[in-house]
């Protein structure tokens, strides 16, 4: 091995293999002096984040507004779709295996279409993580949507910031209790509500919302509101923060899909620094900064954070602080954006003495529009894939056992079950045709008799099922067949036709 | 930090965050507290540990492992859940018991559910000898239960019968029970010959000769009829299709002139219940060859040509649907 002193380069820096040469002896022992224990675990320091008014809290009151009025409005709106369908517009039929969503329904072996969701789901997170940062995070996750609602409960029972701080520390007296008897009380409510409405989607909404109340629904409904309401109030009431801090991947994951030309929540400390008072800074102008280190930023921020540490993991980029921070501006009479959203590359350019960007000329830059056409064009196709799938198919699957059989007259006969599906909300008349078998080749099923045997048959499949049908093909005496195919055609003005090619077994094949 | 260690700072500046005072090749760990109610939560998955041990199996012992204040096991589980799958299917039991075997396909559902019982206890009860496709094996002369042949007739209530009482079983009565007799000794070699040519001709499978005939017009007539139709009520079979039970190779029929074979199936009414053996009857009726209920009268009817014309005729019109 190379001495580490060799590994000198040549413009002085030293490699990593420098460190190496410190490490003779115990360095702890020898040269650190003994230390208290330190801290392992620590107590949450609770948020009381202080009610703010501005372009960002009226945009969180619009989207909280908007997800929770499509999570509890959504299960009551009504689909009219015919007599043997559901008429809830968006419903997961479990027990049915259906899942319908206005004008579309899905079978399970459409599943594919769920899985597209989900990649949409994943590209939206990347477009809208690259171009805005953690919007997710700070207005539509159902977590920061929940805190939100949970951090006005407690406003409007204990009061704004300093109030909320002076009930905490007060000593638990009858009307402490009352206060929190009532805000829990609440929390309680709104998480039953939170759970009931989930299982809503799962079943028609009106039927069991009485089926609930007069305990004639399911256990398992009242198991899955029971553990919503529970996590709901756990999390939102009493979690909140910490929930985005130690539980969930995303501020991690989200914190990858970040570079340079996203936008997020800065605070411009080559504008801010140093902080000092309105007063100070009129007596040295040149020593500081525009911020007025009034806290603010900090006092209204949702997750306690202080953004003018930086971009840290605890930042839900919910623009609160923007708010609180132009608000101080205006009044201190200095320009507004002192906290704002803005890119780290815009953030160094003014820094360098570049003029201020408006924020949305960072969404214009190619990842942004890749990201766009990757989303768009998936959506575009399972749309497409949507509008042009078949109502109607059929499967085959002949008998293996036994392969073939003998019939009195010498005649062969082969079974086979057939699936034929009806996607369509009411009951087809369905035609199935064999083709390719020799001459005087006929079928019955086992709901068509014998005697009925011909070389066409006819079955009414049920409305938006599938049904199997056990058919009996058979060939004359003396007569041979390798493969043919079953084709089916729906009796009606759309006459979607599908076929399936199978084998024909004879004596002596196997 | 190579050049300034850290040596009375406990505090990492850019951070802010104190040291644990671990160190390892001037690489040092930040103490970043965990929060309290994670602690918590770990010593409440303890506590939850200690709980389950003592109400569930969980230390393994030598012969087995500790029973747990619950006594719960999982084929105590399994048995709570078979019992209440019988107790589930009792009354379809039930509504299958109380109708007549006849009159099930008036309940297009309640067949379905009797031929799926069925299917069960066919792969129980009865793929041993006819196969798990109820094809029968040639080669032993167990018949397969797929095609339109019956020996002892195919409606429901004729399969019913034959699985109730079986065929040549000693446990029963009422038993399906005929017995071809022996021609070994009785023919010289040529007549045998003769003979063999003249059953296959009934088929078509080879030219017949008159002398054929007339042996099988004096010995054979009886029981299988002048043109080899057979006769259902005494269980001869049909000489003048393309099935045999046997096979139709002229040794095959040669033998079984000579020295017949005769096959013997159990009756059930002894190991299974009413319920299960009218759900079998559905199920080997349901395989592609069930005949439809032949009339009273004709059955009676000594006629046996008559009795297979109706029955052939009605064929397939089986009340499957």
């Amino acid at each position: 091995m190379a001495n580490p002193d060799q590994l000198e380069r040549p413009d002085g820096k030293r490699d990593w293999g420098g460190a190496l040469p410190q490490v003779e002896a115990d360095p702890i022992v020898k040269a650190r002096p003994p230390q208290p224990t330190p801290k392992l675990y620590e107590k949450r320091k609770a948020v009381h984040n202080k009610r703010i008014d501005g372009p960002f809290r009226r945009f969180k009151w619009l989207v909280m507004l908007v997800t929770l009025g499509i999570y509890y409005g959504t299960p009551w709106i009504r689909w009219d779709r015919g007599p043997y369908a559901p008429d809830q517009a968006v419903l997961i039929d479990l027990a049915n295996r259906r899942f319908y969503m206005f004008d579309i329904e899905i079978w399970p072996h459409e599943f594919y279409f769920v899985a597209g969701l989900l990649i949409m789901a994943g590209i939206g997170l990347f477009l809208v993580t690259s171009a805005v940062g953690r919007a997710w995070c700070g207005y539509a996750c159902p977590q920061t949507v929940w805190t939100d609602l949970f951090q006005h409960v407690d406003r409007f029972f204990d009061g704004d910031r300093n109030a909320r701080i002076r009930l905490d520390k007060a000593p638990w007296r009858p009307s402490k209790i009352a206060r929190r008897g009532a805000k829990w009380t609440t929390y309680l409510i709104i998480s039953m509500l939170t759970g009931g409405a989930w299982i809503l989607y799962f079943a028609d909404a009106p039927t069991l919302f009485v089926d609930f109340f007069t305990l004639e629904a399911d256990p398992v409904a009242y198991m899955t509101v029971a553990v919503l309401t529970g996590t709901t109030f756990w999390l939102g009431g009493f979690m909140r923060e910490q929930v985005c801090i130690y539980m969930c991947p995303w501020p991690r994951i989200q914190a990858a899909m970040l570079d340079e030309k996203s936008l997020i929540v800065t605070y411009k400390d080559w504008r801010g620094e140093k902080r000092g008072s309105v007063k100070k800074a009129a007596k040295n102008p040149e020593l500081y900064g525009d911020c007025v280190d009034c806290l603010q930023c900090v006092a209204v921020c949702p997750t306690g954070i202080d953004i003018r540490e930086g971009q840290q993991i605890g930042c839900i980029t919910c623009g609160l602080c923007i708010d609180a921070c132009d608000r101080v501006m205006a009044e201190v009479d200095r320009p507004r954006g002192l906290i704002d959203y803005a890119t780290m590359e815009q953030c160094e350019a003014e820094a360098a003495g570049a003029p201020a960007k408006p924020a949305w000329k960072a969404l214009l830059r190619p990842r942004t529009f890749i990201y766009l056409g990757i989303w768009g064009s998936i959506g575009v196709a399972m749309l497409f894939a949507l509008g042009t799938r078949a109502h109607t198919e059929l499967t085959v699957s002949p008998d293996r056992n036994p392969p073939y059989m003998l019939m009195k007259d010498g005649s062969v006969r082969n079974s086979y079950t057939l699936r034929l599906r009806n996607m369509e909300a009411r009951p087809r008349d369905m035609e199935i045709a064999l083709a390719g078998l020799p001459a005087g080749a006929v079928m019955w099923t086992d709901q068509i008799a014998s005697d009925d045997a011909a070389a066409t048959q006819t079955v009414t499949v049920p409305a938006d099922e599938t049904r199997v049908v056990r058919a009996y093909v058979v060939i004359p005496k003396g007569e041979r067949a390798e493969s043919f195919t079953f084709e089916l055609t729906s009796l009606d003005e759309q006459a979607e036709r599908d076929s399936e090619e199978t084998t024909f077994t004879n004596p002596g094949d196997q | 930090m190579s050049e300034k260690p850290r040596q009375n700072s406990n505090i990492d500046e850019p951070t802010g965050t104190e040291f644990v005072g671990h160190e390892w090749d001037g690489i040092q760990e930040l103490n970043t507290p965990l929060p309290r109610w994670w602690l918590w939560t770990f010593y409440a998955t303890i506590a939850w540990a200690a709980v389950y041990v003592v109400l569930y199996p969980a230390w393994p012992m030598v012969n087995q492992a500790t029973e747990g204040v619950l006594g719960w096991t999982s084929r105590g589980q399994l048995s709570k859940e078979m019992s209440a799958a019988d107790v589930a299917r009792r009354s379809t039991f039930e509504r299958i018991a109380a109708t007549d075997i006849t009159k099930l396909s008036a309940d297009p559902e309640l067949l379905n559910q009797a031929i799926s019982g069925g299917a069960a206890a066919f792969r129980q009860h009865c793929v041993q000898c006819h196969g798990a496709g109820a094809a029968g094996y040639e080669q032993y002369g167990y018949p397969n239960l797929n095609d339109d042949d019956w020996l002892w007739g195919g409606s429901l209530t004729d399969i019913q019968y034959t699985l109730t009482h079986g065929i040549r079983w000693e446990g029963s009565d009422e038993t399906r029970v005929t017995y071809m007799p022996a021609f070994e000794g009785v023919f010289n070699d040529g007549q045998v010959n003769a003979l063999v040519s003249h059953v296959r001709s009934l088929s078509g499978e080879t030219q017949g000769s008159a002398a054929g005939a007339q042996l099988f017009d004096t010995n054979c007539a009886a029981c299988h009829g002048t043109d080899g139709a057979g006769d259902r009520a005494m269980g001869a079979p049909a000489l003048n299709d393309a099935i045999w039970l046997y096979g139709d190779s002229p040794a095959s029929i040669r033998r079984q002139i000579l020295a017949p074979r005769h096959g013997v199936m159990p009756g059930w009414s002894d190991k299974l219940d009413p319920v299960t053996i009218k759900m079998l009857a559905t199920y080997v009726h349901s395989r592609g060859g069930g005949e439809a209920e032949a009339p009273v009268e004709v059955e009676n009817e000594a006629d046996a040509e008559t009795d297979n014309v109706a029955a052939s005729a009605e064929a397939g019109d089986d009340g499957q649907s």
